[in-house]
Order: structure tokens, then sequence, then C-alpha cells
């Protein structure tokens, strides 16, 4: 057996979906290029989705008002609690409704640079041309967007563009975002055209002659294992950030079914992206079960600093100003506190390592909001930031007007996920992939207000055109509920449950995931170093193997067991993070989240196209064996990649 | 009205919909409580006439009885006027005794640690508060209008009967009569803002101050009640 | 700090179940009130016992998962505030602290401190939306929206459908959850259409579902961890009074 990062080349792949030619005109080549089903065939054809977020819950609701029998499931006791809803600040669109020069090909442009030149073109083409229907969409179903005083839509400007393209409904934009597909979702429901399952967890893909034609799920509360069939498989099951045990993420995120999919075959791209953001609060002690993030928009009016000596314990209302390093305005003059998500966290990092950090941890700098609030009074501070500011005391008990916030970066967005072509089908034909769960459109950093973007984009446009296609030109038999594959896949579900179970150890679910996190964020973090992650991959496949050795789980199967959940969740990180810091080691260059301390210029991230113009996708040969990198090389016609400078 | 097609539900269990329906019974609430209300209102300032003297008063009840003559038989107006009331009153309970054996139904068990929320007053008040100002409604009929109770109890009489009703030595009666318009009072505290609630003619921004009127508008129809029975028991009308 | 609590423990739904006293000796005033559970919960599994099942997801205050009466109050005793974000420095160290499932017919516990809400989404899919099928939808400017309008439509959209009115009300009714989408919707030039049908549909529904009438007694709205103003039950009133009484609108 050879060592896990000794990993092996396989064949390139190439997203051979996407039609050549003009890019502004792929997208509508494309549309007209896939095959239909008829009508009458649609009402025969039954697609399974799995996650009720914004993509999975608007690609429900699309498909089932387009004629198709729908299943549906979540993990949640209702569709309307999927993550998308804890997303606050927006949702980008060119619309130009300000009349600032934005464009469809501004927000291309943008989120091609602001990925760090590490997304497909076409995709993220469509994505900006999509951005405009998604906002009538929304408007259409009664999504109370914030207006003014006109009637018409606000906009105000987000994540560092230049442009006011970002819709938002106050702080609530993917509540109401979800809200929205929801209400469509129960509507379909409601007309029998989707079967929805709540509190079932997929643990395992039906794959029958190559092709997704279902899968196994368990029913969370009387613990039966489930198998479901369909002509399709749609995947929207979101990112996988909680690998780092504390993230933004909420606690039942988790990477079992895109992770189940990747073990039967499907390759998973650029796992080691991921978005760090700098505005989180910071962590206070052992017991912190998650992270929760202050909008982005706080950067616009607050001050970053750190007492310029470390050690210095002094409350910062008495630290004077010649001795306070506001390290953002100092090193980056041109954006100062406005730099990239990416280079803000990093640079929080930094000063914080160097034992300048504030707070009981060490691990934080302040978000100082006190020339704001002497310049235009308290009443403006709290008409702008007012709800974010209760959020902040209700947590941790002190008062942003008067005390300068503590934050600190956390895991946020996760870029990488399963390998998809331009029709969001993965390397299984049949599985179909939608929202954060795939590698997507955003390279290797997220920009702020775009992921309500793609994930609706998906979920209302692309996906219910394409995979029509798929069910238009494959032939597909009926599958027999007791077919070979079938039933293999739910003796390996029923199998794992009785293995989880039987372990009976010493340790519970919780204390592996939070080492787990641990071991993610010291190596495979905001920087990372060769020696770091191979130490990593190391602690990683002993902290699994010890994990099957002294797991503690109790309870019964056949009953609500949360703990067995969070046991074959757990499991299941513990085999993508060794893949997360394989990844990490392989792409020796710094790009957009990953930065790797050997690619730098000047204290800077250094991309390296010439090595690494790919995306990286993985294909899964065995728990804790070398997987094999299959490359498709990225091709830019349309934007020539350079190198970000923010100084 | 709206025409319902009936649709089918998933896997949910198939409940009967019980009618009328929640909001229908509010609006009955609503609506009897308002008759009753503005009864209130034309009762308590008729009383007021007791301070006018024994002759004003009895002219008035007399007239009550003949009101709308001739053009009317004698007593049909005051007849319309007790169905109208008799229907209020048994609308009302109707919808109350519906609306609180669906609630014991919806909350079937109570929780272990009882707190005093805002908000629960009207709960704790509105059910016992009814069932005492029903009771005290019986006795009251029995008392002044029959006069089967009364010790007095002369047809027409009217100033006498209450005289004789509120004597200081019968304190015991002015005390319970006290004790019954308390209760209407916080009855009608809730009731009368809550009555604009349940037929939907409440605002955000008037909510407080609907709610500061019925207090006053309650506290001023038991002043206007109370004063009649305890000028009596203390002397000061005889 | 010092907490005894008292949580309710139920096997399965149907199951007799009982309030059992625990112990935390080293609770932290950082702490969220989910975060005691979870301590807790790793010491009952070391100890060879089940831990308490409860609904959580995003601990930021959103999803509406977290659901538990603390010391008699839904979410406990923090105003505008969830359970999740409900932290411990609103306690007295040594204080014992009573913690119950939502109580109430329509909500039925499924174990623990966990219930059934499906009643919502079924009130939800009888007629909480606006029809609008996807790739149907006009420019978003051709319908401006007054921004009064468009105010109090978030306000009432804000609903996160926790259920704590539920849990509050004496009646258990859902008038307060049926009264924001109610608001929501209808506030919206977009939602007028199917105003009439919906409001009726979505108060069968509810009836259906089990829950009580509303009494205003103004308990669900003192509860509600957005604070989705009593308003919008009486704008619940209103519409239906106008859906039923067929004044303006015929068939």
């Amino acid at each position: 057996m050879t060592a896990y990062s000794e990993f092996s080349v396989g064949e390139p792949i190439a997203d051979t979906a996407a039609p050549d030619g003009p890019i502004e005109s792929r997208w509508e080549r494309r549309r007209f290029g896939v095959k239909l089903v008829n009508p009458a065939n649609k009402r025969k054809m039954r697609i399974i989705v799995v996650g009720t977020g914004l993509a999975g819950g608007s690609a429900a609701a699309t498909l089932a008002e387009a004629g198709y029998q729908v299943t549906s499931f979540c993990y949640q006791d209702s569709p309307r609690r999927a993550h998308s809803i804890a997303a606050q600040g927006g949702i980008n669109a060119a619309k130009n409704y300000r009349n600032d020069g934005d464009s469809v090909q501004r927000l291309f442009y943008d989120t091609v640079k602001g990925g760090d030149f590490r997304a497909r073109e076409a995709n993220v083409h469509r994505l900006a041309e999509i951005s405009v229907q998604i906002i009538d969409q929304c408007v259409a179903q009664g999504v109370p967007f914030a207006r003014e005083y006109g009637g018409l839509l606000d906009n105000r400007s987000f994540g560092g563009v230049q442009v006011s393209r970002t819709f938002y409904a106050k702080g609530q934009t993917g509540q109401q975002l979800l809200l929205g597909a929801y209400q469509a979702l129960e509507r379909q429901i409601d007309a029998g055209r989707v079967e929805m399952h709540t509190r079932h967890e997929m643990l395992e893909l039906v794959v029958v002659d190559g092709r997704a034609r279902g899968v196994v799920v368990r029913d969370m509360v009387t613990g039966e294992i489930e198998t479901h069939l369909a002509d399709a498989v749609v995947l929207a099951s979101g990112g996988y950030g909680n690998v780092f045990y504390l993230s933004t993420n909420a606690k039942g995120c988790n990477v079992t079914a895109t992770w189940r999919a990747h073990r039967k075959g499907a390759l998973f791209a650029n796992p080691c992206f991921t978005q760090i953001h700098p505005t989180c609060i910071p962590v206070s002690g052992e017991h912190q079960s998650k992270l929760t993030l202050m909008s982005e928009s706080l950067r616009n009016d607050g001050r970053i600093w750190v007492p310029a000596q470390a050690g210095d314990t002094r409350s910062p209302k008495d630290i004077p100003e010649d001795e306070r390093d506001y390290f953002l305005e100092r090193q980056y003059p041109a954006f100062g506190n406005l730099v990239p998500r990416d280079i803000a966290s990093r640079a929080a990092k930094n000063v914080c390592d160097a034992g300048r950090g504030v707070g009981p941890s060490g691990l934080g700098v302040y978000l100082d909001f006190s020339e704001i609030i002497e310049r235009t009074g308290r009443d403006a501070v709290a008409a702008r930031y007012g709800n974010l500011f209760d959020i902040y005391e209700r947590i941790t008990g002190e008062d942003p007007y008067e005390v300068p916030m503590r934050i600190y970066p956390a895991v946020h967005y996760t870029m990488g996920g399963l390998w998809v072509d331009y029709d969001l089908q993965s390397t299984i034909p049949g599985l179909f992939v939608v929202g954060e769960a795939n590698f997507s459109d955003h390279g290797a950093n997220r920009l702020g207000a775009s992921a309500l973007m793609q994930g609706l984009a998906d979920g209302y446009f692309v996906l219910p055109t394409t995979i029509g296609d798929y069910l238009a030109t494959s032939r597909l038999e009926p599958v027999a509920a007791d077919a070979p594959e079938v039933r293999e896949a739910r003796a390996q579900v029923t199998e794992r449950i009785e293995r989880l179970l039987a372990v009976d150890g010493t340790r519970t679910v919780d204390s592996f995931h939070r080492e787990l996190g641990h071991i993610m964020w010291d190596h495979c973090g905001m920087e990372r170093t060769e020696e770091g992650l191979r130490k990593a991959l190391d602690l990683i496949s002993e902290l699994r193997r010890e994990f099957w050795r002294s797991v503690k789980v109790p309870g019964s199967a056949d009953t609500l067991n949360q703990s067995l959940e969070k046991a074959g969740r757990v499991a299941d990180f513990l085999e993508l993070g060794e893949l997360m810091c394989l990844d990490a080691l392989h792409r020796t260059e710094s790009c957009g989240g990953h930065f790797r301390a050997e690619s730098q210029a000047d204290g800077e991230a250094e991309r390296d196209d010439e090595h690494f113009s790919y995306v990286a996708a993985w294909e899964f040969t065995g728990a804790g064996e070398a997987p094999v990198l299959h490359k498709e090389d990225l091709v830019f016609d349309h934007v020539t990649p350079s190198q970000r400078s923010y100084k | 009205m709206v025409s319902l097609v009936p649709r089918t539900n998933g896997d949910a269990p198939t409940r009967r919909t019980p009618r009328p329906s929640s909001v229908q019974l509010k609006y009955v609430m609503a609506v009897s409580g308002a008759v009753m209300f503005l009864y209130l209102v034309a009762h308590m300032v008729g009383n007021l006439k007791i301070f006018f003297g024994a002759e004003s008063l009895d002219l008035y009840a007399a007239w009550l009885r003949v009101v709308g003559a001739p053009a009317l038989p004698e007593q049909t107006v005051l007849w319309l006027v007790r169905v109208v009331l008799l229907a209020a009153v048994v609308g009302h309970i109707v919808a109350a005794t519906i609306l609180a054996r669906r609630a014991s139904r919806a909350r079937p068990v109570k929780y272990a640690h009882r707190s005093r929320v805002a908000g629960s007053y009207a709960a704790r008040t509105m059910r016992w508060g009814g069932v005492i100002v029903a009771l005290f409604i019986v006795y009251h009929i029995l008392d002044l209008t029959t006069g089967t109770l009364n010790p007095n109890g002369v047809y027409g009489e009217v100033y006498a009967n209450l005289v004789a009703d509120f004597a200081p030595q019968r304190w015991y009666v002015t005390a319970f009569y006290v004790v019954s318009i308390l209760a209407l009072t916080l009855h009608l505290r809730h009731g009368l803002w809550s009555a604009l609630q349940s037929l939907g003619r409440t605002r955000g921004g008037n909510l407080a101050a609907l709610r500061a009127t019925a207090n006053v508008v309650a506290i001023a129809l038991a002043a206007g009640f109370l004063v009649v029975p305890l000028s009596i028991t203390f002397g000061l009308v005889s | 700090m010092r907490l005894t609590l008292k949580i309710w423990r139920q096997e399965a739904p149907g199951a007799t179940g009982r309030m059992v006293g625990y112990q935390v000796d080293d609770a932290d005033e950082d702490m969220s009130f989910l975060e005691l559970l979870d301590v807790l919960n790793e010491k009952l599994i070391l100890s060879g016992d089940e831990p308490v099942a409860f609904d959580h997801d995003c601990r930021e205050g959103i999803c509406g998962s977290c659901a538990m009466v603390i010391n008699g109050e839904p979410h406990g005793p923090q105003k505008a505030t969830t359970a999740c974000q409900l932290h411990l420095r609103h306690f007295r160290d040594g204080e014992t602290i009573v913690v119950e499932p939502w109580r109430a017919a329509a909500f039925p516990v499924v174990k623990d401190l966990v219930t059934d809400r499906s009643a919502f989404d079924r009130v939800i899919a009888a007629g909480g939306y606006i029809s609008a099928p996807t790739g149907a939808a006009p420019d978003a400017h051709a319908t401006p929206v007054p921004k009064a309008n468009a105010d109090r439509a978030f306000t009432a959209a804000a609903c996160i459908g926790c259920g704590a009115c539920v849990a509050a009300c004496p009646n258990g009714s859902a008038s307060l959850f049926l009264g924001a989408k109610i608001t929501h919707l209808g506030e919206l030039p977009q939602g007028r259409p199917e105003q009439d049908d919906r409001v009726v549909r979505m108060v069968e529904q509810h009836d259906a579902e089990g829950f009580g009438g509303c009494t205003n007694t103004g308990a669900c709205t003192v509860s509600c961890p957005k604070e989705i103003p009593l308003d919008v039950i009486s704008q619940l009133n209103r519409d239906y009074l106008h859906a039923t009484t067929g004044s303006r609108r015929s068939a």
C-alpha cells in the first residue's frame, strides 16, 4: 500500500458540455442544444433532490413546476431551515439599476478575478447572465427586498467591488430568499408533485450500470433505512466547512451526501479551497460549539487595530492613539480596511501570531467604531448596524457602542466540492450537483453576495434546463427494488451503522470532531506549509484509526439518535480532511483562500499560473489510500490572469 | 365566498376541519360583545337618573316600556332589545365555550414551570371573569327585573327597590355587586380592544392607544355603575 | 458556575415522560444555553446514559430549529432571543433551570425536547406562497412597492417558524405565525391576487392541525424571538372577513 500522499496523476478531464464560441452566447446555444423531454414523459420521470437550501429548494420546486415527479430530502425538521437561511449580506445581480457602469461583463470579470483565476470562464459568464433573472424571480415570489421611498429596489456595494449591485433584505437576505424557494416548494408539495421527506439523511448513493439511480436514506426519527429510486439524482447538500468543527456553518452541515457520492466514483474538485471570513466573533472557550459571523459591511465604517506592543493588556480605551497599530491601513494604504476577505483574515492571523492579539485568548483584533460614532452620532451608527451590534452584545455581553468589538477570522464557505461539467453533471452520469456542494463558479475565493446568486442560478435556471438533456438522451430501464446494487448500498449503510454502534469505546463523537477541527485549523487553515500539511496527514490518519477504535455512540439505531447521526458525519469528515490536506499539499502555489507560506512575494500571495492553472479533481481509491488526481486545464480567453495587488 | 377545491396533503394525517373556523368564532365574540357593551352604556346612563330623584327614575323606567308607542304596541322595543341581548349573551357564551374547549384540546399538557408571562393576564381573567359576570346577571335579573329576590320587589317602584336592595344592613349585596362590576371591568379592559383586534381594526401604531382607551372606558363604566349602590349603602341616596 | 437542570425526558412519541434532574458544575457564563446542554450530553454519554435530544442547527438565531421552554418561557427569559443565543450570564450561580419541550397538541413530542412541527409546513403549503413559476417573472422594477408596505412585509417575513408563539399561547393557537405570513404576502402587490384564497385555506389548515383559536392574549408576541407584532393577527382577521363576507368578491 502506498502512502496517502503519494497520489498518482490520472487522465486529464475536460468539460465537454459547454459549447465553444463567443462566451456571450454559450448559454443560449446550450439551451438551444439540449434535447427536450416530452411533457407527457416528464410526468413519468422521477428526480431525487437531496437538500432544501437555496439550490435544492429552488431546484425541487422548479423541476416539479416543469412536470417531473420530485422526491426531496432534508435532515432538518423542515425544508425552511436549511443553512442558506443564515446568509446575511445580499445577492449580486448585474441589473445596473444604479447606472454606475455595471454590466454582465463586469460581474463576470469581477467574479473571475475575485476567484483568483481558478474558475471556469463559461460557468461564471452564465452566472452573471442569470443573475438578473434571479432578482425578477424572487421579487415575483414576494421576497421583501429593501426598497427606497420611490418604491424601487435599493442596492448597496459589497465585498470591495466598485459598483452597487447587491440586493438585500436587511441582514437577512438569505432567510428571505430561502423562504421564497421554500414557499414555492411547499406549493408543489401541496399539489402532490413533490414528495417531501424531512428528518431524512442521505447515507448512500445507488449507482446502477454506471448511472446514479437512487439514494439510501435513514429516517432520523424511526431509524428506518429506506431506498428511493429515480431517473436522476441531484445533490444540493451544501458545503463542508464543518470539517473544521468550528465554523459559521450550522451544526448539522456535513459532507456525507457528497462524500458518499465521491466514494462511488464522483470526482471531488479543489477540496482545499476554503473561505475564511475575517469578521467573526472570537472563540470564548473550549465549550464553543460554533462561530457567528458579523457582516462584512461592518468593515465599511469600523477601523481594525491591535496594540503596537505585544503583551499590552490595557483596556482598549487606555491605549493612546500612537500606541495602536491600524495594521490593514498601514499595510494596504489603497484599500485599507476594505481589502478582500482572504487578505484581511491573513493579516489578522499574523498580528495575533506575533502576540499582539486581544481578548482573553489572544486570538482577536479590535473593530473599533468610536470614530464613526463621534463623527456621525450613536443614532446614525445604530440605524446602520443596530441589529449587528445587538447580536454581538447578546453573544459577548459587551456593548460595542462603548467597547471596540473583538473579531477573528472563521471558516465560512467552501469553494471546493464535487466536480461538475457545464451541465452541473458530475462524473457519474445522472448525478447532478448544485450550489455550494459542487466545486462551482467561485474559483479559489468567493466574493461577497455571490453564494446566494450561484445557488439560485443553479436551482432555478441551470439545472432544470440541463437535466432534461440527460433524461431525454438516456435510455433508463426501471431499477428493481432488490437489484444487487440496491441491496449492496443498503448493506453498506446498515453495516456502517452497526459498526459505529459496536465500537462502544471511551470517547465521544464531539471530542473527535473537535480534535479534527484543531488539526485542520492549525495546518490547513489560513496559512499552509508543506511541513504542517504532512504533519496533519499523519495526525488525521491516526485520529481516524483512533475513531474506529474508541468512539462511543450510545443508544440504538432504531430511534432518534443524534450521536449516531454525528458519528457518521464525523467519520466522513475524517476522510475528507485527509483529502483537503493532500490537495493543499500538492498545490504549491498561493491562490485566493489557499495560502502556501512557501509561495509568496513581499509577504503577498503568489499564484503560479504556469503550473497550477487547473482544477484538481480527485478520484477516490479507498479510505486512507492514495487517490488519483485528474486535472482540468483552465483556459482564459476573455480575462487575462494578473497578480492581485491591494497596496 | 371563496371556493375551495379539496386537495391532498401528502402523508399528513387527515383531520376534519372544525367548524365554525377559529376566526369566525372570534367574530362572534367581538360582535356579541359589542352589542352587550352598547347595552351596558345605555343601562349605566339610565341608572344615573337615581340622582334626580325617585320620580325621575321611575318615570324613566316606565318610559322604557312604552318607548315606540303608539306606533308599536307597548313593550315591543323592550322585548326587541331583550331578544337581541339574549342572542348576544348566548352567542358569546357558546363561542367562548367552543374556543375554550378547543384551547384545552390544543394544549393538553401544562408546563411544569409556570411563569407570569406578560400577556397571559387576559387568559387568566377572561374565563372566570366571564363566569362571575354571567352568574351576576342571573342574580341581577331575579333581583331588579323580576323582583323575586328583592326585599321591596314592587313592579315599577324602581327607586324604592334599589334603596331597599342596597340598604346599609344589606352590605353583602352591595359587596357582591361591587365584585361583579370589578370582574366586568377587567373583562371589558381586554374585551374592548380585543373586539377591534378580532375584527381586524387595529394597527401597530394604534394598539397602545386603543388599549389605554379601553382601560379608560372600562373604568368610567365601572364608576358609573358603582356610584349608585355605593351612594345608597353609604346613605347619600335614600 | 454550578447549575441544576430539570429536563423533560421522553423516549419516544407517545411514551410517558418525566422531569429528570441533572447537575452541571463547570458551566461558564460565556456559554450559550445549548452549549450547556452540549456539556451535559458529553457527560451523559461518557457515563453510559443517553444524551438529551434537542433540535438545533444554525445556532445564530435564524433557522428556527431550537425550541425549548426554559423556566416557563419559550426560548427563556431574554427578550427577542432564541435559546441558542441565550447565554448563561443571564442566570445565577446555583440556579435551578426547568427545561421542557413545546407543549401543544399540534406539536407532538418526538423525543425529549424534540417536537414535530410539520404542521407549520402544512399551513404554509395550504396557501402561504405566491404562485410565480420560475421563468414567468416580469422585471423586478415593473411593480414599485411603497417603502412602508415593503417594510411592513419584511417585519412580518422575519418569522423563523420556531413555534414559540404556539408554545406560549394558552390556547395553543398559531395565529401569530399565520398572521405573519398573511401580512408578509398581503402587503406586496405580487401577493394580492391570491389574498382571499390564501387566508381561507391557511385558516382552514390551521384549525385542522389542531391549533386553538386566538383570544388576543398577546403572549405570542411577547415570546416571539423576532418580535413579530400583534397587529399581524388583526390583519389576518381583517383579510379573512374580507374573503368570507363576499362583499367585494364573487365566486
